[in-house]
């Protein structure tokens, strides 16, 4: 009975992300078409809502091309790794009270761990297609992400410092109980070092540099076509879902809201998660792309020692106040 | 269940494991490498150390392996470097040498009996979770060998940093 449970939310919570990520790919054309004073996809249905299903259907139907001279296990495998390790992290999510696939105590930890993996995918993929552009993409796309995932972990060590747990269902439970109900207040520079190495571990603007399109074609997925493309284009957009979600749940409170709303207990986390990707996209509309250089500059000189300096702050003012 | 899954994952570590030391691509073995750390986190989780299980992923899995790739593509290697063996014929000697340490494991393994129980059972784990358990036999009962670890750390980052530096 157990397992059926387990099973039922996995279906569900599936579903639920994958058409999130149809409509995020929609909602981004259309908020990045609305800011740069163009409409967006119009044609496929009433304001072009059914666009994401067309976009599919194409993908599908695509012919799936391998180059002559590419490793084909690791070519199959990589864009296979990148989602499962996407998806796998949406699994310890905590959506409301008491929902959440698998409530585990490392849940915040096992994020990292996934999150982490995702490199393995683009690197592979960089290396598996035998293309220049490709290898770049994927060499600059594990360097990053290597080097902004310490600032990001080091930047929760604060919150994990607060509420006393890798629980993200405590951790939720924990800011409820705090003085500001949300961690933002107190963490504000671990919330800002998080936001900004969460756009550096999904490769989006203004850190797209592993598939920037105008020195590196398409980058790591270059050489991807049709579903295998797919693939990659579901895992980033996941990855951001799962991002924006950490967020949420780690700075702004999770589920609860100033007050609640009667039959929907997910209407708040919502709220506060679709903010955060509208976020990726109004970043992506507004700021050019940073040099590789000045990238990895930011990541090691500016937000590893912010987020060591918040780890400090945070222990100083809980053993003195605490 | 429980050792329906140790074997399991027993056998996959060790059958990787040859599979690492025979395969000829380098970049093949890094994968095989990484399915590898997950049974062995598997491993830590069936001794319900959760902790650990998610920090093998993350440190060995996801920093340490990708620099070991970093390096396979740094030079290029596609296919195994062919070398002639250092000492001729010795192909018995090493025969022989298996041999013997295998019997030599072999006695310690029939030899082995389980130490007394320490103050950490299952139960005590559970309720104040790996993480703390561990963080607090680190950090009171093992100090000691903690910082140690930690000075050793600190002279090879001292030492990288001055073989970097002596060019200039």
């Amino acid at each position: 009975m157990e397992l059926l449970w387990i099973l039922i939310k996995i279906v569900i919570v599936f579903a639920v992300v994958m058409l999130h990520v149809m409509y995020a790919t929609y909602f981004e054309r259309k908020v990045i078409g609305h800011m740069q004073v163009r409409m967006g996809p119009m044609r496929v249905g009433p304001h072009g809502i059914l666009q994401p299903i067309a976009d599919g259907l194409k993908l599908f139907f695509k012919e799936d091309i391998i180059p002559a001279e590419a490793d084909k296990k690791v070519f199959y495998a990589a864009p296979l790794i990148c989602l499962i390790s996407a998806l796998s992290a949406v699994a310890v999510l905590p959506f409301f009270e008491g929902f959440a696939i698998a409530n585990i105590n490392i849940g915040l930890l096992y994020i990292f761990a996934m999150s982490s993996l995702a490199s393995y995918g683009v690197v592979l993929a960089g290396w598996s297609a035998n293309s220049k552009y490709s290898f770049l993409g994927g060499l600059r796309s594990s360097a990053q992400v290597i080097s902004y995932e310490i600032a990001m972990g080091l930047s929760l060590v604060g919150v994990m410092m607060l509420s006393g747990s890798l629980n993200l269902t405590d951790i939720v439970h924990a800011q409820m109980n705090s003085p500001y109900k949300i961690y933002l207040i107190p963490q504000i520079i671990g919330f800002f070092v998080f936001v900004v190495a969460m756009f550096a571990e999904t490769n989006r603007t203004p850190f797209d540099l592993p598939e920037a399109e105008s020195e590196l074609v398409a980058g790591y997925c270059t050489e991807y076509s049709g579903m295998r493309f797919a693939l990659f284009f579901m895992a980033e957009y996941i990855g951001m879902i799962v991002m924006s979600c950490l967020a949420v749940t780690c700075f702004l409170g999770g589920w609860s809201g100033p007050f609640d709303v009667p039959g929907i207990p997910f209407f708040w986390f919502l709220l506060k998660a679709y903010f955060f990707i509208f976020l990726y996209y109004w970043v992506r509309a507004t700021l050019p792309r940073y040099r590789y250089d000045q990238l990895m500059a930011l990541g090691w000189k500016v937000l590893i020692p912010l987020a060591l300096f918040n780890i400090v702050l945070t222990g100083t003012i809980k053993s003195l106040f605490g | 269940m429980v050792q329906l899954l140790f074997f399991y994952f027993a056998l996959v570590v060790i059958g990787l494991g040859l599979r690492i030391v025979t395969a000829k691509n380098p970049v093949h073995c890094v994968l095989l490498m990484l399915v590898l750390f997950f049974h062995m986190a598997g491993l830590y989780l069936l001794l319900n150390a959760e902790f650990l299980a998610a920090v093998q992923i993350i440190v060995y899995a996801g920093a340490i392996l990708v620099l070991y790739l970093f390096v396979l593509f740094l030079v290029d290697l596609r296919e195994e470097v062919k070398m002639s063996p250092f000492i001729k014929k010795g192909k018995w000697l090493g025969i022989v040498g298996a041999i013997a340490l295998f019997l030599t494991f072999l006695r310690g393994v029939m030899n082995f009996s389980l130490g007394p129980h320490g103050q950490y059972t299952i139960e005590k784990i559970q309720q104040m979770t790996h993480t703390k358990a561990m963080g607090e036999a680190i950090y009171t009962t093992y100090i000691l060998p903690f910082e140690v670890a930690g000075i050793i750390l600190l002279v090879a980052v001292i030492g990288g940093l001055a073989m970097a530096k002596r060019e200039k």
